[in-house]
């Protein structure tokens, strides 16, 4: 079989062909979308024990201020001023070693990119941010961060290294051969461990709405970082498929299909992402529209959809009243495995966004009817603080 | 009762007039795990190559077209209630559609099990 030979490889790719994976083109990388077991049986073990992800096609990056006489508080309060020029978070508020999980707008509140952003907590490391962006969104974003930091601060691309995320109620034990120090962490913390695969930035966090970790790693111990974790019982390969079944299920935009250029942060239900701080300052782009979204109300919503009968619906769906006037659009569609049928998400007019608003989806033109449900469609099980 | 072959992965069996239809194990195999899978109504008229039923994978809905021409008189429906038995026994038990042939001679340029099988190795 011959593979295009453009697409760009991980630190992993050649352990995940000897393995079985399914190869497939996504963002520019060849990666896994599944292994033999299939995408089902990926899902469910994920959510009841432990999978592992290759997302080395992602973007994480380090912005450093270039100014070496702040250190502290002071230094970081200099970088998050920089960066809160282009992120409507709440960036000089962050603890030491926490994560936020934020958006990149544009100048009409529409989303360029959505993304994680964190302070180092180690003393000697203010003055720096951790970001991770999405695959498809990676040069824009670097591009966009560089810019508005010029002169000032210096991005380095991390994405020569190898990032794979542990996922799932046993994802903690399993990250214990990197050392105990990421055991301690509570959800959307992070921390550099030095251990026996050199220095790693190690995150509670993920996308599937599971307990796990993100483990940014050096390119040539990721190998035997992953193959010592899918030796222990608990720890699977997973594919990007069951990744999407997985972030589906609880609730989490995908970007390029559940937020775009149009779509703003309050229409998606992001506005938790808005700290009070940002929106008093009123000083980010797009910030009219968001705002002013936030005090009226956005015209549509994004709303989970569950049918009343079993047939997916997929992406760009239409949505229609019962009335069969259009009121939406499906942005994300597929098969729930842990709720054991269809499940979508999508946008609507807000009159029809209410839980319980019945709906037809149009399925090969023929209206099915389904609800609106709450999202998330699996709770989360996260390690909150405290 | 002889069994034929489509290139796009549809497996036909003729028994007198009756032509059972359904996607091959390999077809199967590359959807994944088949969570729906809508058929036709009884009685529509199909023409060889028209899209007779949908199979639906937890990431993506892929049509099965028709292998040969025909009257749809019977669809498989304990698929609607049990979508993987096209996984678990797509060329037996997991049929779509029974078609009664209206030209039976379409059957002659379609793959034997031997052909199919080279056809598959080229892939």
């Amino acid at each position: 079989m011959s593979e295009d030979t453009s697409l760009k490889t991980t630190p992993l790719t050649g352990l995940w062909q000897g393995m079985g994976g399914r190869m497939v083109p996504f963002a520019g990388y060849l990666m896994p979308v599944q292994f033999p077991e299939g995408v089902m049986k990926e899902h469910v073990w994920t959510r009841e024990k432990c999978g592992l992800f290759d997302v080395s096609h992602m973007g994480p990056a380090f912005l450093k201020l270039n100014d070496a006489s702040l250190t502290g508080d002071a230094a970081h309060a200099a970088i998050a001023a920089l960066v809160e020029t282009i992120l409507p978070c709440d960036v000089a508020g962050l603890a030491p070693g926490q994560l936020r999980y934020t958006t990149l707008p544009n100048a009409t509140g529409g989303v360029l990119d959505d993304l994680f952003v964190g302070r180092p907590k180690a003393d000697a490391d203010q003055g720096t941010l951790y970001f991770v962006v999405n695959a498809g969104c990676k040069e824009q974003d670097f591009a966009i961060i560089a810019a508005a930091c010029a002169g000032k601060a210096t991005l380095t691309r991390a994405d020569d290294r190898a990032l794979i995320a542990v996922q799932g109620p046993k994802a903690v034990d399993a990250i214990g051969n990197v050392g105990d120090g990421p055991k301690r962490l509570a959800f959307m913390e992070f921390a550099t461990v030095t251990g026996p695969y050199g220095e790693v930035v190690v995150s509670r966090s993920g996308y599937t709405g599971e307990d796990g970790f993100e483990v940014l790693i050096a390119a040539d111990k990721a190998e035997a970082f992953v193959r010592t974790l899918l030796a222990t019982a608990h720890v699977k390969a997973i594919g990007l498929g069951a990744r999407d079944s997985l972030r589906l299920e609880a609730g989490l935009c995908l970007y390029g299909h559940d937020l775009d250029e149009t779509t703003s942060p309050i229409e998606a239900g992001l506005a938790w992402t808005i700290q009070k701080v940002r929106r008093e300052r009123a000083d980010f782009p797009g910030a009219a529209r968001i705002l002013k979204e936030l005090a009226e109300k956005p015209a549509r919503k994004r709303v989970g959809l569950l049918p009343k009968d079993k047939a997916p619906a997929r992406e760009g769906a239409e949505i229609r009243n019962l009335a069969g006037e259009k009121v939406g659009i499906v942005t994300s569609g597929g098969y729930g495995p842990s709720v054991g049928g269809p499940i979508a998400m999508g946008y609507v007019e807000l009159a029809f966004a209410a839980v319980g608003t019945e709906l037809d989806l149009i399925v090969r033109d023929q209206p099915r009817r389904w609800v609106v449900a709450p999202l998330p469609f699996v709770p989360h099980n996260y390690h909150r603080k405290g | 009762m002889s069994t034929k072959y489509t290139k796009d992965h549809e497996w036909v069996s003729v028994s007198g007039n009756i032509a059972t239809c359904g996607i091959t194990a390999y077809a199967a195999e590359q959807l994944g795990d088949v969570v729906f899978v809508e058929l036709p109504n009884i009685g529509r008229i199909v023409s060889q190559g028209d899209e007779v039923a949908v199979v639906e994978s937890v990431k993506a809905a892929s049509d099965v077209y028709a292998p040969v021409s025909g009257e749809v008189v019977d669809v498989n429906e304990a698929l609607a209630e049990a979508p993987e038995g096209v996984n678990e026994a797509a060329e037996t038990t997991g049929w779509f559609t029974k078609l009664k042939l209206t030209d039976p001679a379409e059957l002659d340029a379609l793959m034997d099990r031997a052909a199919y099988d080279a056809y598959l190795a080229g892939l």
